[in-house]
């Protein structure tokens, strides 16, 4: 059931938080075994919560607009005494002091949180393949991946084991796994939801999510995760948008760029899809225009220079002092290597290096600051794409959900599957994939709505106009 | 080709305090060219004048009230870390020290 009209009759007391969690985990535990989406069921955590918010509704109080409903937790978000891996083996066994604020908000408004999914080790990938326990499998097809690095929170939601389910978005990684499952995924505006509690992998393109299965329940759940928190400084000093009352606002007199940049490179059965999402949209009153932005053609070679240096810099806190693994050595800096060196996989070490390397003495001016140069043509190419159109459209992912192994070899093809999703985070916007057809073998494709900062209400509003013409 | 030497890579691996078999080292030296390689495409650009943007919006000094809040619980921080002895963390000795 979707979030929404679950949380209705929970409120009127027609299903209880229970029943709805009950249901959640014997999906759960039908399927985790294969599919490997949660790291960790936290039972006795939800069953408690289902309860309190049954006792809320049985005095007469309301538990909030997401009474009752079970949502998955991408598990790079800490959750106090409750495992958080952020899918890494130095992090094994670490039950954070604290709880990142999204989650704390949920739980504020009803929600029911019942474990924390699978990603991408610290959140580098997009396949869900650099995990250190395991792939996650697409629920509609478990020889493929379901993306990543989110590919856990998706699966989730995907495969009905959750109603909603958080994320992160760095690159892509809410957008794209989105895309491959079938599901709805949101990149909000950088700083619109608080990051306190999320375990970094680049602080100026970070941000937090929603995955849903409708257009709505993704509205309302991010209604409820954002609006400023002081416990972040880099969070948007205002309260949360009004989203879902903006739903119905459809797409008449709107104008949309189709932009030849995100379908270039795309397979032909995406790019078919998003020419009929542009369709469908001018058949709802919008008129449609092409456009060429050049400049996003930079934004891999930029993110891929950026993103390491801020990791570099972010994961040198991992040095098996104050938390997580420690590999023991006889002196303190040959255990802060020995403990790094086994605790990180491959993906990880990769992208320090690259970062470290990108903001060295002697190549600094070469790389991460002309990374930085670009990042500004960037943002300053979209203010202009703004200003003739309120909306871009074009793919999210090249392809859909490829298989297992496809792109582990070579690191720069996986790179590649976020070449669409990149230039959002790199200019600290809005985007949106919603799900519009299908392609090859009958899986799904995701088509990307995007916008200028604090553009949500609009963008949600084109997204449910695809998703009623799908 | 971006001329990542082997010697870089290994140079970058102990200043991130990683330690690399000769193998690792050959693919990484590998991997972390072509990456570098396709980065190239941003070296070509003339992009004098253009001011780097390291943060999508302009936030500056951040500040809150200075008052007392809650913090966390050193006995729950100190259960979590590999070590700790006395209410701090526990590290093995540093190099040099005397004991």
């Amino acid at each position: 059931m979707n979030a929404i009209d679950l949380a209705a009759r929970v409120r009127r007391g027609e299903v209880t938080a229970s029943t709805a969690l009950a249901e959640s985990l014997s999906a759960i535990d039908a399927r985790n075994d294969e599919l490997n989406v949660f790291l960790h069921v936290d039972r006795d955590g939800a069953e408690a919560r289902a309860r309190a918010v049954d006792d809320a509704v049985a005095a007469g109080r309301d538990p909030g607009p997401l009474a009752g409903v079970p949502v998955a937790l991408k598990d790079n978000l800490c959750t106090r005494g409750v495992p958080t891996t952020a899918s890494s083996r130095i992090l094994e066994g670490w039950r954070p002091p604290y709880t990142a604020t999204v989650v704390e908000r949920l739980v504020a408004a009803g929600a029911v949180p019942v474990g924390k999914t699978n990603l991408d080790e610290f959140a580098m990938g997009s396949s869900t393949e650099t995990s250190a326990f395991g792939p996650t499998r697409n629920p509609l097809d478990p020889e493929r991946v379901p993306g990543g690095s989110s590919g856990g929170s998706a699966a989730s939601v995907a495969a009905g084991m959750a109603s909603l389910a958080l994320g992160s978005d760095t690159g892509g990684s809410i957008r794209q796994p989105a895309a491959l499952c079938g599901i709805v995924g949101v990149k909000p505006t950088y700083g619109l939801v608080s990051r306190y509690g999320l375990i970094a992998f680049a602080s100026s393109l970070d941000q937090i999510g929603p995955f849903a299965r409708s257009v709505a329940d993704a509205a309302l759940c991010l209604e409820v995760i954002a609006g400023h928190d002081p416990r972040d400084t880099t969070s948007l000093p205002e309260p949360a948008p009004s989203l879902v009352s903006h739903l119905d606002d459809g797409v008449a007199g709107r104008r949309v760029g189709l932009v030849s940049e995100l379908v270039e490179g795309a397979d032909a059965d995406v790019v078919a899809q998003v020419e009929r999402a542009a369709a469908a949209l001018e058949a709802a009153g919008a008129r449609v225009v092409r456009l060429s932005i050049p400049e996003l053609r930079l934004g891999l070679s930029a993110y891929y220079l950026i993103a390491p240096a801020e990791a570099s810099s972010n994961l040198a806190r991992y040095d098996g002092v104050r938390y997580g693994r420690r590999v023991a050595a006889d002196e303190l800096g040959a255990m802060n290597e020995a403990t790094r060196t086994l605790g990180f996989g491959d993906e990880v070490k990769r992208r320090i290096m690259l970062g470290t390397y990108a903001l060295s003495a002697g190549y600094y001016d070469a790389y991460y600051g002309q990374a930085l140069k670009v990042r500004t043509r960037m943002i300053e190419a979209f203010r202009q794409a703004y200003e003739q159109v309120d909306l871009l459209l074009g793919a999210t992912a090249p392809s859909v959900a490829f298989r297992f192994g496809e792109k582990t070899a070579n690191p720069l093809a996986m790179y590649l599957s976020d070449v669409f999703t990149i230039p959002t985070n790199l200019a600290g916007e809005a985007a949106v994939s919603v799900p519009f057809g299908t392609g090859a073998a009958g899986l799904p494709i995701g088509v990307q709505l995007l916008g200028p900062g604090r553009s949500e209400a609009r963008l949600l509003a084109a997204a449910r106009v695809l998703e009623v013409a799908s | 080709m971006s001329g990542l030497s082997r010697d870089e890579v290994a140079h970058v691996a102990h200043l991130a305090r990683l330690h690399l078999s000769e193998d690792e080292l050959t693919t990484f030296t590998e991997q972390l060219g072509q990456v570098l390689a396709h980065a190239a495409d941003l070296q070509s650009l003339d992009l004098t004048g253009v001011p780097p943007t390291a943060h999508p919006f302009d936030l500056r000094n951040v500040v809150r009230p200075d008052v007392v809040g809650e913090s966390l619980d050193p006995a729950e921080v100190l259960a979590e870390a590999p070590d700790a002895e006395d209410g701090r963390f526990a590290v093995p000795r540093i190099l040099g020290e005397d004991l």
